[in-house]
């Protein structure tokens, strides 16, 4: 199993869209290291016969009758948004993430 | 009429029905209770007396007029803050969302509100409930009132902090790994985890959508069944709800209150105790298995040997959830907002935003499941976790053959002192090494006090049911408390030293 380097850790932290400082990811880095060299101990057992769970207790096909319903009030959402004008959420610039 | 603040729930009840108190008056003294403890303990980030007060004069009002209420209208409940309550702030422990007030109520406090029962406040947690001690919280420490310098649990710390310390009769809490039954274990209280889709999670700030699940934090386990099919049930809203109804609950504890477990097989769990667990913890837990035995249970030994990779596959497939379910706190439509300098691009707002809103633990566990589900890892880590998810299942329903309950110590050690594993997050983790299992399997577990360590502080008994069997739980609960109790000649908590008021 490969050892979480520094490198890996800005480039996960990037992929997580996390800031995070120089000391931080040399802490970060030897921490997530030591735990990740733990946790990999689970494919002593996960062998291929054994299928894969990824919730408790199935159910399937939940759907609720199709009957309109009040959606929450948007005044109200909006009051705790960082900023918003016109009835909608104001954002930064999207475009050009690139420049 | 004597402290109210000392009774249980169930007992402030019948005192409410039969016009011996008001809920004004009870609630009146919790929040004085409140204003006298709090400095010391700090179980809440936010108290809300006049939306309480006003709850409670309507209930009062209602009584008056000949209304029939809730069993448990006009009993005071503090809720963790992760859950989500319309018009009071709600943090789940983070800076990022400081100051934000939700537009919407969780169904759980729906429940609470439409039966009358006035909500004291939001408590104290570790953020996004990623920690077992509160101290990953943004908002400062919360103190087990057994001993302040020690801590109460995580990472609902703050909701058994205040039962414990008679802030309140009641509490929500989440358990996600451990979270309500751990600090049940080092406060000396009782909290109970139901089955995976039991309680709706509409409303609650998810950490791992597959693990996480609400339930009640109390004194006592009668207690425990009264605000548990309160808040139960089928939630259409939720689409992980389990559609049938809940077992009776109420009825089971009263069951096991007269303390005959003829007939009821009870299973220890041999993975769930020796190396790492205290000889202090394992001796009290000694003592509750020969008073199981002497109320007619039949012990039995099963073993389940996956348990052992329990801890390694949770911390993976917490973190994968966690990662995916944070990724909303992007600075656009709630909470905190950072700008950079330069060029201020959404992508930057949100990887500034992230970078100063979320705690130490938070981004560790984010950049974790980041990992985990990354190209080139998924199968060896995410993969893998799931299998080891499916042989726990395997191991639980093998020994449920065996046994009608599973039982365990809750936590390997008693309360450890704030701060001595902070710099160690294995060492953290370690603390839920016997409550993991059942959210990985969504099985029902209660923790219940069991006495004192050699170090004189709580010890927590852990009862473990089938799926949608949570009534077992109530009574084998139920049975054992009532034996300790007679033994001790009270409750637990009676014997926790006296805070200091002001």
């Amino acid at each position: 199993m490969s050892s979480l380097s520094r490198d890996e850790v800005a480039r996960v932290a990037g992929l997580a869209r996390i800031d995070l400082t120089s000391a931080e990811l040399d802490r970060l880095a030897g921490e997530l290291d030591v735990i990740v060299e733990s946790v990999a101990r689970v494919s002593e057992i996960a062998t291929p016969d054994v299928p894969a769970t990824s919730h408790p207790l199935p159910l399937s096909n939940v759907f609720r009758t199709d009957v309109p319903v009040a959606p929450v009030d948007r005044d109200a959402v909006l009051a705790s948004a960082p900023a918003a004008q016109d009835g909608k959420f104001l954002v930064p610039q999207i475009l050009g993430e690139d420049s | 009429m004597s402290d109210l603040t000392r009774l249980s729930a169930a007992a402030l009840a019948d005192a409410l029905s039969s016009g011996e108190t008001s809920s004004v008056e009870a609630t009146q003294a919790h929040l004085d209770r409140i204003a006298a403890v709090e400095g010391a303990v700090h179980a809440f980030l936010h108290v809300s007396t006049d939306e309480a007060l006003a709850t409670a004069a309507d209930v009062d009002a209602r009584r008056a007029a000949g209304e029939q209420l809730h069993a448990l209208a006009g009993v005071p409940i503090a809720v963790k803050d992760v859950v989500v309550t319309q018009g009071l702030p709600t943090t789940a422990g983070s800076k990022i969302l400081e100051g934000w007030v939700p537009p919407y109520d969780a169904t759980l406090v729906e429940k609470i509100k439409a039966a009358g029962l006035p909500i004291l406040g939001k408590t104290n947690m570790d953020e996004f409930a990623m920690g077992s001690s509160t101290e990953h919280s943004a908002y400062g420490n919360t103190h087990n009132p057994w001993d302040l310098d020690r801590i109460p649990g995580g990472s609902g710390g703050g909701s058994a902090a205040a039962v414990a310390a008679y802030e309140a009769p009641l509490a929500i809490g989440t358990d996600t790994g451990g979270s309500i039954r751990q600090p049940a274990a080092v406060t000396g209280t009782v909290g109970v985890k139901p089955t995976y889709g039991g309680v709706s999670r509409y409303g609650l700030i998810a950490l791992a959508s597959s693990l996480d699940q609400a339930g009640p934090v109390t004194r006592t386990v009668l207690d425990s069944a009264l605000l548990h099919e309160l808040i139960g049930g089928h939630d259409p809203r939720d689409s992980t709800s389990l559609a049938e109804p809940l077992p009776a609950l109420v009825a089971a504890a009263r069951l096991g209150a007269a303390a005959d477990l003829s007939g009821v097989r009870v299973g220890v769990i041999t993975e769930l105790q020796g190396e790492g667990y205290q000889p202090g913890v394992l001796a009290r837990f000694e003592e509750s298995l020969e008073l199981l035995r002497g109320a007619g249970a039949e012990i039995v030994e099963v073993s389940c040997p996956r348990f052992t990779y329990a801890l390694a596959a949770y911390y993976l497939i917490l973190p994968a959830e966690a990662s995916s379910n944070l990724a909303k706190f992007d600075g656009m439509r709630f909470g905190l907002r950072v700008i950079p300098d330069d060029n201020p691009t959404a992508e930057r707002v949100m990887s500034a935003t992230r970078g100063q809103g979320f705690g130490d633990e938070v981004k560790r566990r984010i950049i974790l499941g980041t990992y985990a589900l990354s190209a080139g890892y998924y199968d060896a880590y995410y993969g893998s976790a799931q299998k080891v998810r499916t042989l726990i299942q395997r191991d639980f329903a093998a020994a449920f053959e065996k046994a009608d309950v599973l039982v365990s110590p809750t936590a390997p050690t008693t309360a450890f002192k704030l701060g001595e594993k902070l710099d160690d997050p294995l060492a953290m983790y370690l603390n839920d090494v016997a409550t993991i299992p059942a959210n990985l399997a969504g099985v029902p577990g209660l923790s219940l006090p069991s006495g004192l360590s050699d170090d004189g502080l709580p010890v927590g008994f852990q009862v473990l049911a089938p799926a949608k069997a949570d009534d077992r739980l109530y009574r084998v609960g139920a049975a054992l408390e009532a034996l300790l109790e007679n033994e001790w000649g009270g409750p637990l908590l009676g014997r926790a030293p006296e805070l200091e008021t002001r």
